[in-house]
């Protein structure tokens, strides 16, 4: 789909902040608020819109998590690539992203587990069992610094004075 | 002994200085709890990452000592590069690199005034031109603008201020606090003026990035007219700089070589590390200009929609980090709308009457805030409305 002006604008507002008012996207793309509901809906039903999701800081709770991102090795298959591979792995609901990778390995997963245990089991037996795939390396997150554009401990201040001329 | 009275040691000029219009705010809003303020002259955003990593790595190669008084060359270098794009094309020899743009300011002044000069400052401005004419020996004259010409000076208003005694025209677009911009077609019959009556314009365009419709026009570009400015500018407003105090001035290399005299005894040179990170600026910058404009230009539609659906009507401002919408229909004074709305609704703004008495009726209201902030305070300020009808 070629997007115009307005669109991108839309487009940019939404990955930004989600929940800001209809009305004030439709001022900001100079358009009226009920063209932007349409919009919007026309973006959701050509799934150029996916999902609205929040991003969230769960070191800052109690709840126990753990994600590890595996590098893959694998053997593409004849006829059909890298894509049914990927989607062999991308269906198991521990599996957070994957991507198709230039480089050293061919795909990068990440998988989200309670314990580190968790994560290893899936990877010993769900990934590293898989025909083609011909090595796994893990690796462990041990701190998220930075997210989606989004830094986790932003230690910056607004250290104004209250009012000046 | 004589009675000692340590107020006879101040000098009347500074003792006849009025105090600042937002004192009485300033002290309120500082204790209160969760008071929010749209009262502020500042960027909100940090200075972008790469410029302060340049500061940083100059710490580190010990460039901690005086640059030359005029500042680095290869500063003043890419100073006369970045104003090309306001169609401009000066030497390092005429650029003073400045601790911000008010000691240009003060420096202009200075070098330029005798005792009884005439200064025309147009307002509502910001409120430094006036003492720092009346301190360099000047006699400031006021040309008040007015909201039917959406705050722009007119060659007649102009005109009808200048007399003999006229040296110097300041001029302060885009605008501190009413947001106005002057396009070239409006510019050129004031240039026209400033010819006739054989004047200087200090012009301060302080916020020349903050223009949202085009690009800002320097009244220095305009023909015959580059040798007849000083053009303030700085980092603090375009590149978010502004606790780094770094400005710098444009003119004719004779009144730069005379203002450098002054600002080598006042000043010797500008802070170091600032001259270092603000080539980074010069050099890298644009893209990180661009995103701040991007987002003061989304928060200016959204503060001008919502107080135009409040009833404070402003007109569209093309310039700056403000709007100057009018709260006449309250019927209250600007002092007492502040007053009254800080004290009920914990939201600080400036009264008009800061930058200019003919600021009356109105407020100055910044929008260098995020849209969060500026939503709670424009619900705020609904509330206050509401309970006055």
């Amino acid at each position: 789909m070629i997007i115009n002006e307005k669109t991108e604008k839309i487009l940019e507002l939404l990955e930004d902040d989600c929940m800001m008012s209809l009305e004030q996207m439709a001022t900001l793309a100079g358009i009226e608020a009920a063209e932007a509901a349409a919009l919007i809906d026309e973006l959701k039903d050509k799934k150029i819109i996916l999902k609205n999701r929040t991003v969230i800081n769960w070191e800052k709770t109690d709840k126990e998590f753990v994600t590890a991102q595996i590098a893959l090795n694998v053997v593409p298959q004849r006829g059909e690539g890298f894509d049914k591979i990927a989607e062999r792995i991308y269906k198991f609901p521990e599996v957070q992203s994957l991507y198709l990778m230039a480089g050293q390995y061919d795909l990068l997963v990440t998988i989200g587990g309670k314990t580190m245990k968790e994560v290893a089991q899936f990877v010993a037996n769900r990934l590293a069992t898989l025909e083609f795939v011909t090595g796994t390396s893990t690796h462990f997150v041990l701190k998220k610094y930075k997210e989606q554009g989004v830094i986790f401990d932003d230690n910056e201040i607004d250290d104004r004075q209250v009012i000046t001329l | 002994m004589k009675n000692f009275d340590i107020n006879s040691f101040i000098n009347k000029k500074v003792s006849d200085m009025p105090p600042s219009g937002i004192r009485k705010f300033f002290d309120i809003v500082s204790t209160m709890e969760g008071a929010i303020s749209l009262g502020v002259g500042e960027p909100d955003f940090a200075t972008p990452w790469h410029i302060r990593d340049a500061g940083i790595y100059s710490l580190e190669k010990a460039q901690t000592h005086y640059t030359s008084n005029s500042g680095l060359m290869e500063l003043r270098k890419e100073i006369c590069n970045y104003y090309k794009k306001f169609e401009l094309s000066y030497s390092p020899s005429e650029v003073l690199v400045t601790v911000g743009g008010s000691e240009g300011v003060d420096l202009a002044m200075r070098t330029v005034l005798e005792p009884g000069d005439e200064v025309l400052v147009h307002e509502p401005s910001f409120v430094c031109y006036k003492p720092c004419a009346v301190m360099a020996g000047g006699v400031p004259v006021t040309i008040e603008t007015t909201s039917e010409n959406g705050f722009k000076l007119t060659a007649e208003q102009l005109e009808a201020k200048i007399t003999p005694k006229t040296k110097m025209l300041v001029l302060s677009y885009p605008n501190n606090p009413t947001g106005a911009i002057m396009t070239r077609e409006e510019l050129e019959p004031i240039a026209e003026v400033v010819k006739k009556h054989n004047i200087l314009v200090l012009s301060d365009e302080i916020y020349a990035e903050m223009t949202y419709s085009g690009r800002h026009v320097s009244i220095a570009s305009l023909p015959d007219m580059k040798d007849r400015c000083i053009v303030i500018n700085g980092f603090s407003k375009a590149f978010a700089m502004t606790g780094w105090r770094l400005g710098f001035t444009l003119a004719n290399e004779a009144i730069t070589r005379a203002m450098t005299k002054v600002h080598q005894y006042g000043i010797m040179s500008a802070p170091t590390t600032s001259q270092y990170a603000a080539i980074e600026a010069l050099k890298n910058g644009e893209k990180s200009i661009r995103a701040m404009v991007e987002e003061y230009d989304d928060r200016r539609k959204l503060i001008v929609d919502a107080f135009n659906s409040m009833g404070l009507t402003c007109f569209d401002p093309q310039g700056a980090f403000y709007i100057f919408p009018s709260i006449q229909s309250t019927g209250l004074s600007s002092n007492d709308f502040c007053e009254q709305l800080l004290m009920e609704q914990k939201v600080a703004v400036v009264p008009g009457t800061a930058m200019g008495s003919c600021g009356e009726g109105f407020i100055r209201v910044s929008y260098a805030y995020s849209i969060k902030q500026i939503n709670d305070a424009v619900e705020r300020i609904q509330k206050f409305l509401n309970s006055r009808k």
